[in-house]
This record gives C-alpha cells, sequence and structure tokens, in this order.
C-alpha cells in the first residue's frame, strides 16, 4: 500500500509540473539514462530505430524546454494551457532494489487559443527507486487517437 | 456555373505580385481542385507500401478518395473509391489487404484489383435483360485515367490528356534520383509509417514556404539556438555530439546572409529546386562506413557524382515536397480552401548500413513528426497568414524580393549569385498557377 501510494504521488507531481510549465523540474523526474517515449505505432517494441513521435533523452528535452523559453518560439507565443487527470495507478512489478513498473491512464485537456483538444491513452513508466523517492527511466506514451491525424502539433510532453 | 463565380483570373497574377484571393476565396479553391489537382500528375504513394497482392492505400486526389491497389499480376492500379452499385465507399480502412478481391460491404458486389466487376449476388436473376452487368464498364469501379511511376514512386492523373509523367517532372526528377542514387542498391523502401498533421491554412502557403530561405533564420531561432547550446555542452562532455544536433542548430547558424548563398532553380508546371545542404557529408565513421559500400556499389567517380548532388528540398508542384538527400517527402493533400492535410513519410536507402537510415530518422522524427521542434512554428505563421489574408487589410501578396533579376533560359529560371533568398520559386509557382487554371477544360 506504502509503494502504491508513493508511486500515485509520483504520478501526480509530474502531471502538475507539466501543467504547471515548471519544465526544468518535469525533466529532473527522469533519471540521467531516463527516456521519454511516444510511439508512432502502439506495436512498436523499442524506439531505438523507429518513427517516434517522441523518442527523447535528457539532452533532448532540454532543447526542447530551452526552445519553448525562447522569445521568438512563435507557436508558443497565443495563450495555452494543458490540465492532465492521471488514474487507474496499478503497479505491474516491484524489483528486489525497489524499482517498479507501473501502468496508469490519463486524460489531457490542451486549450490553444480559443481551441480546445484532447488526448487520452495509456502510460507506462519504469521507475527506478532512489533515496527517497523514484527517478523515471523509461516513461512510454501510447495515445489512444495518436495515429489520428494531428490538427495543428504537439509542443511539449503529453 | 462556378467559372461565373471567379472574376477573371488573368488579372489575379502579376510577375511580382499576387491577389489575395487566390488564397481564400472557396470558389478559387473549388477551380483550382478541377484544373490542376484533378487533372495533373498527383502523388501516391511508393510502391513500397502494397508489396503484396490485394494490399491498398487511399489516396485523396484533388477532391476524389482514390484507392492505390496492388493486383494478383503485381500491377498498381489507382481506383476511385467507390462502389459502381450505389456510390457506396468501398475501403472504410486508411490501408489494409482486400484479399483476392473486394467485396463491397452493402450489397456485395465484388470487384478484381483493377476495378472490374468480378460478380453480383444473384446477378443472373436481378439483372437478365437490363443493362448492368459485366459488359457495361459503368458497373466496374472507375479507374484513374493514368497511373506511371518513377524509381518506385507512383503518381496519378485523373485526366486523359496532357503530358506523361516523366515530361511533367522534367528535371525535377531529380528528387527521386538522388534518392535512389544515394542507396547501394539504387533503391529505397519505404518506412512503414506515416506523420499526418493538418495545417489550418491554404495549400499554397505550405508550398511557397518550402523554397522560402528568407524564413528559416527567423521562425526556426528558438529551436537552431536551443540545440547549438545542448550541442556544444555535449561536445564539451563527450568530445562529439550526434549529427541530429547539428541539423537543428543549422536552422540557427545559418544565417539570412548565409542562405543567399544558395540558388534555386525554377521550372516549367512550376516546380522548384533549392540547392544547398547542412553538412550532410561529415568525415565521421558512420558517413566514411557507407562511402565505401558505396564506392563498392558505383565506383569512385560515380560515388562522387552521386554525393556530390547538393539539394536541400525540391518542390513538385503541385503537392510534393521532398528532401532527397534525407530521405523524406511531404505529400500535400488540400482538405477545403483553409486546411490542408500534409502526409510524411521516410524511406531507407537499400543496401546502406544502419547508421545512414538512424541519420535521417533523427531528422525525421525531430522536424516531422507531430511533436516536431521545427514546423511547429511554420504552421503558426502559415495560420497567422492566412487569417491576414483573409481580411481586407490589403489585396496583394507581394513576391518582390530580386525581381527582375532572374535569370531566365527558356527552359529554367536561375537565381543569380547570392540571390539564394529570391522570390523566384513564388513567383515561378504562380505564374505556373496562373497557366493552369487558364488552360481549357
Ligand atoms: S453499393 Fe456496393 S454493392 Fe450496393
Ligand atoms: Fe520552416
Amino acid at each position: 500500500m506504502k509503494t502504491q501510494h508513493q508511486v500515485e504521488q509520483f504520478l501526480y507531481r509530474q502531471a502538475e509540473l507539466l501543467d504547471a510549465k515548471q519544465w526544468q523540474e518535469y525533466i529532473d523526474l527522469f533519471a540521467a539514462d531516463g527516456v521519454y517515449w511516444v510511439p508512432a505505432d502502439p506495436a512498436h517494441k523499442t524506439w531505438e530505430g523507429m518513427p517516434a513521435i517522441f523518442a527523447e533523452d535528457k539532452n533532448l528535452m532540454t532543447v526542447r524546454m530551452q526552445r519553448v523559453l525562447h522569445p521568438d518560439a512563435w507557436s508558443q507565443r497565443p495563450m495555452w494551457a494543458t490540465n492532465h487527470v492521471v488514474s487507474n495507478v496499478v503497479i505491474e512489478k516491484t524489483g528486489a532494489n525497489g524499482d517498479v513498473h507501473v501502468r496508469s491512464r490519463f486524460h489531457m485537456l490542451e486549450l490553444r487559443r480559443d481551441d480546445v483538444r484532447h488526448f487520452a491513452g495509456s502510460y507506462r513508466h519504469h521507475l527506478k527507486k532512489t533515496k527517497d523517492d523514484y527517478r523515471i527511466k523509461l516513461q512510454r506514451v501510447d495515445m489512444t487517437n495518436a495515429q489520428a491525424a494531428y490538427d495543428y502539433v504537439l509542443q511539449v510532453w503529453v | 456555373m462556378l467559372q461565373e463565380r471567379v472574376p477573371d483570373l488573368a488579372k489575379f497574377v502579376e510577375p511580382d505580385r499576387v491577389r489575395r484571393e487566390v488564397y481564400v476565396d472557396p470558389a478559387i479553391f473549388e477551380l483550382e481542385m478541377q484544373r490542376i489537382h484533378e487533372r495533373y500528375w498527383i502523388y501516391c504513394g511508393h510502391e513500397t507500401q502494397v508489396p503484396r497482392p490485394g494490399d491498398y492505400y487511399t489516396v485523396q486526389i484533388g477532391r476524389q478518395p482514390m484507392l492505390m491497389v496492388r493486383g494478383k499480376d503485381r500491377k498498381l492500379h489507382v481506383l476511385y473509391n467507390r462502389c459502381p452499385h450505389r456510390g457506396n465507399m468501398m475501403c472504410g480502412d486508411r490501408h489494409g489487404n482486400t484479399g483476392e478481391f473486394f467485396r463491397c460491404s452493402y450489397h456485395a458486389w465484388t470487384f478484381r484489383h483493377d476495378g472490374a466487376l468480378r460478380s453480383i449476388p444473384m446477378m443472373e436473376s436481378g439483372y437478365a435483360g437490363t443493362r448492368f452487368g459485366k459488359d457495361n464498364p459503368d458497373c466496374s469501379m472507375k479507374r484513374a485515367a493514368r497511373v506511371e511511376s518513377y524509381r518506385g514512386f507512383v503518381f496519378a492523373s485523373l485526366a486523359t490528356n496532357g503530358p506523361g509523367l516523366l515530361e511533367f517532372l522534367g528535371e525535377s526528377r531529380i528528387a527521386f534520383d538522388d534518392m535512389c542514387d544515394r542507396a547501394p542498391e539504387g533503391e529505397v523502401e519505404i518506412v512503414p509509417n506515416c506523420f499526418r498533421v493538418i495545417q489550418r491554412s491554404n495549400w499554397k502557403i505550405f508550398l511557397e514556404n518550402q523554397l522560402d530561405a528568407l524564413h528559416p533564420s527567423v521562425v526556426h531561432q528558438s529551436t537552431g539556438r536551443a540545440a547549438m547550446d545542448v550541442e556544444s555542452r555535449i561536445k564539451k562532455q563527450t568530445g562529439q555530439a550526434p549529427l541530429s544536433y547539428h541539423m537543428l542548430s543549422a536552422f540557427a547558424a545559418v544565417t539570412i546572409e548565409k542562405w543567399d548563398g544558395f540558388q534555386t532553380l525554377n521550372y516549367p508546371y512550376g516546380h522548384c529546386i533549392l540547392t544547398g545542404y547542412m553538412g550532410l557529408r561529415p568525415k565521421d565513421p558512420d558517413t566514411l562506413a557507407y562511402e565505401k559500400v558505396m564506392q563498392k556499389a558505383y565506383g569512385k567517380k560515380r560515388m562522387e557524382e552521386i554525393l556530390g548532388v547538393n539539394i536541400h528540398h525540391v518542390l513538385i508542384y503541385p503537392g510534393l515536397s521532398v528532401q532527397s538527400a534525407l530521405q523524406q517527402l511531404r505529400a500535400v493533400r488540400p482538405l477545403g480552401v483553409d486546411r490542408t492535410l500534409t502526409e510524411i513519410w521516410h524511406f531507407r536507402l537499400k543496401g546502406a548500413p544502419e547508421p545512414i537510415y538512424r541519420r535521417s530518422l533523427a531528422y525525421y522524427n525531430l522536424v516531422n513528426s507531430p511533436a516536431t521542434l521545427i514546423n511547429a512554428d511554420d504552421l503558426e505563421n502559415f495560420w497567422k497568414c492566412h487569417q491576414g489574408l483573409a481580411s481586407d487589410g490589403g489585396d496583394w501578396v507581394t513576391f518582390g524580393r530580386h525581381f527582375g533579376r532572374d535569370l531566365d533560359n527558356g527552359s529554367v529560371v536561375e537565381t543569380g549569385p547570392n540571390m539564394g533568398t529570391s522570390e523566384a520559386p513564388m513567383r515561378n509557382q504562380m505564374k505556373a498557377w496562373a497557366k493552369y487554371m487558364q488552360a481549357a477544360a
């Protein structure tokens, strides 16, 4: 129960950081070799050598963050905001060292200018146990609507 | 009827400027679909997309929903995605395999892969003595008037008359030659994934952007700078940063002045080439290993020729933008006067070592995925462009940069030295547009 609670708190915190646009704090949740991955196709088993919507290590995540913060990131000028809800948190596997594999569901509403979009799907986190917290080794995001045409694009992590 | 609502098109295009209605008037859009997209050669897909008999892919040509399908005889067919009985759509999925034949989901008429009627349930009892049956071509699925392919890239034209594909492509076929020649086996193969992104703007705004050397250092500064920063940090830490950082940082590193050093070549039918590429032939071990394979396949001299081709973008009017050196392309499907779908594909060089595929894949993911670090800011500008043109704030879109300095030798319009940022490609596209639009039906 304690692990379940800790893991849930971790996922909620991650979602909150996204919605609060605290990009650096968000990136800090990843382990040094952590990867954020949104596969182009739910059948894909690895990001390596595959087309992917996102496949980013911390360095690429930093590019994305710095780009978003640049005053001339034109697409970032108009008002936009997101709201994430994370739920259905299930711990699939717990290692002897405290590492866990977790799956959960999310729903994200995005407002951009006057338009609302919805993205929903599942998260799979491989979390590495640290002294009193977790760090993300791998986050896989399968959006239910990943295959649909994108009306405009995605700017930051889902 | 439609034509009556469209004012005199000749007044819409001047050599150095274009009326705004060309981008925002729905009546002009309809006419464009009729006179350009549904008449000339439109890219359907690559042969390797449909390797097995029965494999099909849907594709929009102008306003027409079409199917590209592989027949049992391995021939490729392009058909209207419509049942001749009562008009039902034949394939409701974007792609798949139709099996031995098409079978309509409404009343089970079946058709061969070439569209010919195969069977009608209870045909004898129901249709004997009527004009409907196998002898009536109206009972078969309608086929695209013409289908041709070049080096595996399949095009269709919905008009019986007009130039053949090769004549139409002219010099722009270098897009496919450059891409395929870079493969040691001389062929490419589709990477089975299509990124589909909708732009909220007129299709021509996208085409005009493809060779717009004026915009990258303005629009893509944010990503270029960010990549440059991280690239130099990685270099300090490990001595070498992955080439993908360079592909992004080049957007900031290449200044407007440097873009001016490139050249544009502008051809009949509206096709254009922008030369110049950002460091695709570095001296890293991956490139050297690839060059070894290439030299074995082609010999030193031919390899040097192939790898020396210096192309940034080829625009094949009216709907294909190719980055041959990176083996990717964007096909343009106009959805409406202010909505445009781009279908973005990547190809693998047959016979090339894996790292070369990975390198262009990185570009495909970072620049062309729906989470693009680059196109996001283009699309934002396209939308704003369309918004501005929909207003009465001005009547004209101007293409005046380096106007009057183009070198026209009859078959190609070249920009002179240090005029890479010339708006010659836009002038060329609109000149072709006016010709297409005024051509007799
Ligand atoms: S509409 Fe296709 S069989 Fe009737
Ligand atoms: Fe751009």
